[in-house]
């Protein structure tokens, strides 16, 4: 895969596709496809790192708590992050139970330093898509804006 | 829009008359209701095709009563269709945070002033710019004050009634805002420990998107008589605050639509979209919703209150008035993502319903007892924002809205560019100096966010408020145009 994410097009919000040769590679790119909306993610310096650990109910759910997560995290510790690992995500067999162990990296808002674009408001299920294919994972989710 | 795509659309529809198009109830498999989508015919044509699908798929849920509506300025949502409207049985039917938001009670209010065009328009960019200063506003602003958690409880319980209460408006501020600023059936015990963290330190902040300040002049009077019960004449100076609930409504719908989505799958709703996650009405994890919402929407009317006093005292100091002098009173505040428990005719019986409007605005008619004393003889007050640049429309609900559409009218001009695009194409400097050649200041934290707010994104609103006109829903009563925009 040459491309870790791209925007589609979308009227009112934006709907992104990221890729990942493994399913934790996929959520990080999601992840930082939601963040490039808010703020130019290259340009920060990832001195500080968060940790999160999340249980959902199914992976569309994982994915709708993972990006809701960082939202959070983003608005209440005041932190803008440029660099996302996703150490694990484990999906039990029926689908009905999942986790996700991550770290966030990144650095603190600094309103003179960092410039902000649109502001993502939240995660949707709206057409979300999480898919398995030869080349590795496809995710298709929407935020709204 | 190409022909292929007008001929696909006009295929699927049915007219009923030049503002109403009927989606037949058998156009996909599920439908309880038919549809209708209230648009003339150059409003359909830029209709996206996935709009009429997500119409379909709300007419799907339990319990909705009559149709399921898209008004004029409608445009391609998550869940619901932006400006869709549905009701659902109160008994038989759900509550659906998809047919609300993410940003639960947006909305808008105007004030007037005794403020003419001419005493505003040489000292309008000092002005902006004490505004800017004094309204928080963009991604990362910090609020003016920090609420404590008793106080969070009181203004998720009683609304504006706290702000009044605590110095922040006027008595007659409540009475002019939708529910008076104060939906009843709140509880704060429904609303996460997330969503508390998120609130406290944003009470009176813009946020960004479309959300603005906007100061303008009413430049024309379509009706004289309800202008002037609502204080309004031409060359009078208005202002306009445009904005939600930020995070603590966001997280509140977030946490909720995750327990919905589970509550569907107990209860065996069939979802033709997750984001219409539902249960039904009178189940604990819906009416915990609807609890958690009516916090959410009382936030938001705060917010909106706690920016209007600051930014009637840059007004005051700015003019060197003493307080009241300048006459700013709220004309009206309306919501316009919101579910409400309400009362209306269906099939020649009273029946009580959870009416979800999102995206679209309340417009009751004259007599209807949820409308002001000094409003009562005339109509609720229905304010429509333009985009950035446009003009904006006062209009008074009218009784077709009750035969029509459940009392509800469109919310604003409806986006027809992406902000993708709009960025792509058009330059947030240039938008900027033609605005300001034609008068209109904006100011706004960085230039790229004027761009894909630009006029050319929407569709024009004197489009979008003409079909509510010509049905009759919600009538003209004054048109206000731009002269300052600050950008949130």
């Amino acid at each position: 895969m040459d491309i870790d994410y791209e925007y589609l097009e979308h009227t009112a919000d934006v709907r992104f596709r990221a890729y990942g040769k493994t399913l934790e590679q996929a959520f990080e790119n999601a992840a930082l496809a939601m963040l490039n909306v808010m703020v130019e993610t290259d340009s920060i310096n990832n001195t500080l790192s968060i940790d999160i650990e999340l249980t959902s109910f199914d992976l569309d759910s994982l994915l709708f708590d993972w990006l809701s997560e960082i939202l959070f995290v983003f608005e209440v510790d005041e932190m803008v992050f440029g660099r996302v690992e996703v150490n694990k995500i484990t999906v039990d067999g029926d689908d009905e139970q999942c986790s996700l162990e991550a770290t966030l990296y990144g650095e603190t808002i600094d309103l003179s330093v960092h410039v902000f674009d649109t502001e993502v408001k939240a995660a949707t299920y709206n057409d979300m898509r999480i898919e398995k294919s030869d080349d590795g994972w496809t995710i298709q989710a929407t935020v709204d804006t | 829009m190409s022909d292929e795509n007008e001929t696909s659309i006009l295929d699927i529809l049915t007219k009923v008359n030049d503002n109403t198009w009927e989606v037949p109830g058998n156009y996909k498999p599920g439908m309880n209701v038919p549809g209708r989508i209230f648009v003339s015919k150059p409003l359909l044509d830029i209709l996206e095709p996935e709009t009429i699908d997500q119409v379909a798929n709300v007419a799907s849920l339990p319990g909705i009563q009559k149709y399921s509506m898209a008004m004029p300025d409608a445009h391609l949502g998550y869940g619901f269709s932006i400006g869709g409207v549905a009701a659902f049985d109160k008994e038989k039917g759900v509550i659906s945070p998809g047919g609300v938001g993410f940003d639960i009670n947006c909305g808008v209010r105007l004030i007037r002033s005794n403020l003419m065009e001419d005493d505003v328009r040489p000292r309008l960019a000092d002005l902006l710019d004490s505004l800017f200063e004094a309204i928080p506003s963009g991604v990362g602003s910090k609020s003016r004050m920090r609420l404590t958690d008793e106080e969070l409880d009181d203004v998720f319980i009683h609304g504006v009634n706290w702000a009044v209460k605590n110095g922040y408006g006027m008595k007659g501020d409540l009475s002019h805002c939708e529910s008076n600023g104060m939906m009843p059936g709140a509880d704060p015990s429904k609303v996460s420990i997330k969503a508390r963290k998120r609130g406290r330190p944003q009470i009176g902040t813009l946020g960004s998107g479309n959300h603005f300040l906007e100061v303008q002049y009413v430049d024309k009077v379509y009706d004289e008589e309800a202008a002037k019960a609502f204080g309004l004449k031409e060359g009078q100076i208005t202002f306009m605050i445009h904005c939600g609930s930020r995070g603590a409504g966001h997280q509140i719908c977030t946490d909720h639509l995750q327990k919905l989505t589970q509550a569907s799958k107990k209860y065996k709703i069939p979802l033709p979209d997750k984001q219409l996650a539902c249960a039904p009405a009178s189940s604990e994890e819906a009416q915990d919703y609807f609890k958690a919402m009516v916090c959410a929407a009382n936030y938001a009317w705060v917010n909106r209150q706690m920016i209007m006093h600051w930014a009637r005292e840059v007004f005051d100091e700015f003019f060197k008035a003493q307080h009241g002098d300048l006459g700013l009173d709220l004309v009206y505040d309306v919501a316009h993502n919101v579910a409400k428990l309400e009362k209306h005719m269906i099939d020649g019986e009273e029946k009580e319903v959870y009416v979800h409007r999102k995206g679209a605005t309340r417009a009751f008619p004259a007599g209807h007892p949820e409308i002001p004393e000094d409003y009562k003889n005339i109509g609720q007050p229905v304010i429509i924002p333009g985009s950035m640049g446009t003009a904006s429309y006062v209009l008074k609900g009218c009784p077709a809205a009750m035969e029509l559409t459940f009392g509800s009218a469109c919310h604003g001009a409806g986006r027809v560019m992406s902000r993708s695009s709009a960025k792509k194409e058009l330059r947030g400097e240039e938008i900027q100096n033609e605005l300001k050649s034609q008068g209109i200041i904006v100011r706004a934290t960085q230039p790229s966010l004027i761009a894909e707010e630009a006029p050319e994104v929407y569709k024009s609103s004197s489009d979008v408020v003409d079909v509510v006109h010509n049905l009759g829903i919600a009538t003209k009563v004054a048109r206000v145009l731009p002269m300052g925009v600050v950008k949130g």
